[in-house]
């Protein structure tokens, strides 16, 4: 297998998350988190925050970050950074969407793994 | 039936054979004629029976704003001036690439050297059962606007299936002839490809203010009817007769035809950007070529495709085509609508927003490293052109940055400063279009009369005192009359999305009758386009307050707690807190927590500070199984994640004390099943204590309750938390029924007035402990009024929000992961 060739899983249909919500997907290296913002846009982001592995799918979804429900640091969606003064990253997950159905790349998802 | 050229077959020219006669090879064909008049013999094969014309016009006809002779393109005229052979209602079943050949259903053959499919899209049909009962149309040609001006002569009622531009422009024509028209939308706001989340609401608003229906988050489950519809089903039971149904769901490129020549075929037919398929000698063009991954379904890209398909055919081997951005209106008269590029947010990307509310205007661009990547403009679209114009051609717009949302008209000069511009101003011009007041009064006041802050400006002129729109305008104007001796920071802004301060919004939500979080941000300028974790709670408990039963709740704007009602825990697991009523259990109780502690291997059981037992360590998927145990043994959620009523804490009073004087207990429990489920802008605890030696803590509570031979003491704006603070006596009452009065009002009049997150001691210290005590306790009408209104909302809010969840099915999607990938990835 090469790290460069893409698998694509389909997770489920995007109209199943909830619009500026998330819903989590189970994988063997941890949970992802796949949000849906107001601007009907997805992402895909391990479900673990970079200050204290707090779930970021249980946070408040506004633009394209999320809030954090445990301390309030505030994610950036699109990079996993940490915004403002706080330092750290969760790990983003290549994602797509397709006829509707959101697809995640489940290579992408082992190599995190065996990392 | 053909129109024939008038030319016999020439030997000398190349045959082109064009499959679909509609907007994208007509245009293709007038390009190719103007390049190389005589180099083909064309033929056309057209399922439909007519003469190209233009579909983008199909919606005026359908209002009767057209007919179709003002719609068509091509005249029969046109075809015999170019010798063009056009098979009318001919449709084309096959390809011969070997013989190069194609041939119709009525086994017409022809031969071609180069051929250019065009057979353009077929409208998505939602499988449902139902679907294929007379009366479901689609809207894509004549034949489909003819069949729905048929049927509108019925003057029934029409279900438009998707709110998407061809749903809204089938409504309002349908409305327009007469018909009772609902639009069903998946989506929770209209147009969502194209609008952003303010725009789409706007846009709703406006379809509504027509007296069409809009139901969102819609969806359809059948369509009933013996031969004819009658009816449609939605999944949550709604029903809504139907003499006509409409689907416009979208179009998927019509590629069948080509795939069964063997020709590459992804979603729609693949072409390289010379517009040519795997098959040289076959182009394709229109809604069914795929180009790069891309399919379209608006016209501008469409007439690109077909002035390189026509150079290209002309013998222009560099024609090329590269998709460019692509701006939709609607057509719908009245609504002023533009979107283009790309407008979702994102943080390489900057907003800027203006908000008009007093026009109903709402504009947007996104910007990236300074250039223009989309724009979404509601109510006044007249800078459309400009911005898309902008955006095209990726200019570099950090010299007008300050200005550009207004448009040209301030861009051509100098960055316009907005306190230079204020300056500017004439004497006359009007500040506060509510009351009518003009800068130079404004002025004059502030100079004659000494006013230091925005709320003495309010009232000594009225200016910025009823809808607030021109709040920024009149602070702008102190600050340049004023200078430094103005502190517009006087008035914290409830957070940076907005300038206003939390009273500010409370006051207008009651004052413009804002009944939604959309519809409040753009009736009072928001500056982001969906909030921020701050504002979105703090609304949504504001609308909530204000319009119960009205305000649909948005549980996106809720902290997790809330939204699931249940705490989170440091691990991300929940914990479980029951109601015990006023501190009382039983057996049976606490025998269904043991059960379900053991059944569910919940490691941690604790009494807490709130005289009853958590259960914490709750994995999130058990939620529901949970509750629907509790629920069976008699009980609810205690919110204990709750902005609004937690606990009751009583003692034992005359039940069992030698020192009781009134009924504690009994009295806590009333108080606790009178209130539970109410929402306040900070949590509220309670407690009744028998006595003064005040066993349950009632004195450093948001309301307590010291029960005395006399009667009851009540006391409130206690705090035993961050802060340490006794009581303050509220009042003295003598019977259960005034005491159970005074403290219902008491709360109400918090949750009317209180800031989100303002617990009750603050909110006291802010308006002072005597107004309070006043209106609660000396203004029997007020003290009525706020009771009443009290138990209306406690209509809307008792209801055991885990019940709804644990048997009702609510919010299945938090409790359940979208998927599990450790199976499919154990098997790879
Ligand atoms: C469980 C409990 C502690 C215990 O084991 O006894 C508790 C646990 C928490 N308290 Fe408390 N408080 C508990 C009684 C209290 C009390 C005592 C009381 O209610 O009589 C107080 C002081 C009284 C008061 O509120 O003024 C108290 C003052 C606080 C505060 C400070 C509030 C303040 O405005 O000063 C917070 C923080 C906050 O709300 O922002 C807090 C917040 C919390 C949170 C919700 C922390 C959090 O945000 O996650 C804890 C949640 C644990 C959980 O998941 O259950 N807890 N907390 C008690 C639950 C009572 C209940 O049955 O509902
Ligand atoms: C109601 C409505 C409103 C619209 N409004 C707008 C708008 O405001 N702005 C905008 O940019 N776009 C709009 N559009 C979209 C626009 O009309 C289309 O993008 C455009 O017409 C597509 O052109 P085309 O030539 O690719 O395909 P079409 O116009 O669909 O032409 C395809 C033709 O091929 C024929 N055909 C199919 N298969 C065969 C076969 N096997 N043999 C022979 N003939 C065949 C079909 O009968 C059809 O006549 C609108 C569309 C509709 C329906
Ligand atoms: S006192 Fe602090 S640590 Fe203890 S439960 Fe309350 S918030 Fe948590
Ligand atoms: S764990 Fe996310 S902010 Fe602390």
């Amino acid at each position: 297998m090469t790290a460069t060739q893409a698998k694509w899983v389909d997770v489920g249909a995007l109209d199943s998350v909830p619009v500026r919500g998330a819903r989590v997907v189970k994988a063997a290296s941890g949970c992802i988190a796949i949000f849906r913002t107001a601007s009907e846009e997805a992402f895909a982001i391990e479900d673990r925050c970079p200050h204290k592995n707090g779930p970021l799918s249980q946070g408040i979804v506004h633009g394209t970050s999320v809030t954090c429900p445990l301390h309030n640091w505030v994610i950036d969606l699109e990079t996993g950074k940490a915004q403002g003064a706080d330092e750290g990253q969760a790990h983003t997950i290549p994602l797509k969407i397709e006829g509707g159905r959101i697809f995640l790349d489940l290579n992408r998802l082992s190599i995190e793994q065996a990392a | 039936m053909w129109v024939g050229g008038g030319n016999a077959a020439d030997p000398m020219k190349k045959k082109l054979v064009v499959i679909g006669n509609g907007m994208a090879p007509g245009r293709a064909l007038e390009k190719l004629f103007e390049l190389a008049p005589d180099a083909y013999e064309v033929t056309i094969f057209n399922a439909e029976p007519r003469v190209n014309y233009d579909r983008i016009m199909l919606s005026p006809l359908l209002t009767g704003e057209k007919t179709f002779e003002q719609i068509v393109i091509h005249g029969d005229g046109w075809y015999v001036k170019h010798g063009v052979t056009l098979y009318k209602g001919a449709t084309v079943t096959a390809i011969d690439r070997e013989a190069k050949t194609v041939t119709s259903a009525r086994g017409v053959t022809v031969p071609y050297d180069k051929l250019m499919i065009a057979t353009g899209s077929l409208p998505i049909i939602i499988p449902v059962p139902g679907h294929k009962l007379a009366g479901v149309l689609t809207y894509r040609d004549l034949d489909d606007v003819q069949a729905m001006l048929i049927a509108a002569k019925s003057r029934g009622s029409a279900v438009v299936i998707g709110g998407g531009l061809l749903g809204l422009e089938a409504a309002v024509g349908l409305k327009e002839q007469g018909m009772d028209v609902t639009v069903l939308h998946l989506a929770p706001t209209l147009m969502e490809r194209q609008l952003d989340t303010p725009a789409g609401h706007l846009l709703q608003k406006a379809i509504e203010a027509r007296g069409i229906r809009v139901i969102t988050t819609a969806n359809t489950k059948a369509i009933l009817g013996e031969k004819k519809v009658e009816a449609v089903v939605l999944e949550d039971g709604t029903r809504l007769p139907a003499d006509l149904v409409v689907m416009a769901v979208g179009i998927k490129p019509n590629a069948g035809l080509a795939k069964e020549a063997g020709i590459d075929v992804g979603r729609g037919i693949k072409v390289d950007a010379t517009m040519r398929t795997s098959d040289p000698d076959i182009y394709a063009v229109g809604e069914c070529a795929e180009v790069g991954a891309q399919v379209f379904g608006l016209v501008a890209p469409l007439y690109e495709m077909a002035s390189v398909i026509a150079a290209q055919l002309a013998g222009d081997e560099n024609a090329t085509f590269t998709p460019s951005a692509v701006a939709t209106k609607l057509k719908v008269t009245g609504i002023q609508l533009f979107s283009a590029g790309d407008f979702a947010d994102g943080k390489d990307r900057e907003e800027i927003v203006l908000r008009d509310a007093a026009r109903g205007v709402y504009k947007r661009l996104v910007l990236k490293d300074n250039r223009v990547i989309g724009a979404v403009m509601y109510g006044d679209v007249s800078d459309g052109a400009w911005f898309f114009d902008l955006l095209k051609k990726s200019a570099d717009i950090s010299e007008m940055r300050e200005t550009l949302i207004f448009g040209p008209a301030f861009a051509g000069g100098s960055p316009l400063d907005p306190m230079a511009a204020v300056a500017a101003l004439p004497d006359e011009a009007e500040i506060c279009g509510c009351n009518g007041v003009c800068k130079g009064k404004i002025t004059g006041a502030i100079g004659t009369l000494g006013l230091k802050t925005l709320d003495d400006v309010r009232s000594h002129t009225k200016a910025s005192a009823s809808c607030g729109s021109c709040t920024g305008l009149v602070e702008q104007l102190m600050k340049v009359t004023l200078g430094d001796a103005y502190n517009p920071a006087a008035v914290q802004p409830m957070c940076p999305c907005t300038h206003l301060g939390h009273d500010d919004v409370r006051r207008l939500i009651v004052a413009k009758a804002l009944k939604s979080i959309p519809i409040l941000m753009q009736a009072l300028e928001w500056k982001t386009s969906c909030g921020c974790a701050k504002c979105r709670p703090a609304l949504n408990y504001y609308l909530l307050s204000t319009w119960p039963g009205e305000y649909v709740d948005d549980s996106q704007s809720r902290f997790i707690n809330e939204r699931v009602h249940a705490n989170i825990q440091k691990d991300g697991t929940y914990s479980v807190v029951p109601r015990m009523w006023g501190g009382m259990t039983s057996a049976k109780e606490l025998r269904a927590i043991a059960d379900v502690v053991e059944k569910f291997n919940i490691p941690a059981v604790k009494c807490t500070g709130g005289q009853r037992v958590d259960m914490l360590g709750v994995k999130k998927e058990d939620l529901p199984a949970v509750w629907a145990d509790l629920n069976a043994a008699g009980m609810v959620s205690g919110a204990a994640y709750a902005k609004g009523l937690r606990t009751v804490k009583t003692c034992v009073g005359t039940d069992w004390c030698r020192f009781g004087t009134q009924d504690s207990t009994g009295l806590g429990i009333k108080i606790e099943k009178f209130m539970w489920g109410s929402w306040t802008p900070a949590k509220v605890k309670m407690a009744v204590s028998g006595c003064p030696r005040n066993c349950s803590e009632a004195t450093c509570k948001d309301v307590g309750v010291i029960c005395v031979d006399s009667g009851y003491d009540i006391h409130f704006a206690g705090a035993a938390g961050l802060d340490i603070k006794g009581t303050e006596l509220l009042g003295h009452v003598e019977t259960e029924s005034e005491a159970i009065e005074a403290i219902v009002a008491l709360t109400q009049l918090y949750r009317e007035q209180g800031r989100y997150l303002e617990r009750i001691y603050k909110w006291a210290k802010r308006v002072g402990l005597d107004t309070i005590r006043k209106q609660i306790m000396a203004e029997p009408d007020r003290r009525k009024a706020l009771y009443d209104r009290f138990v209306f909302s406690q209509k809307f809010a008792q209801i055991d929000p885990w019940a709804e969840r644990a048997t009702g099915g609510k919010a299945a999607h938090e409790f359940a992961p979208m998927a599990d990938l450790t199976i499919k990835e154990a098997a790879e």
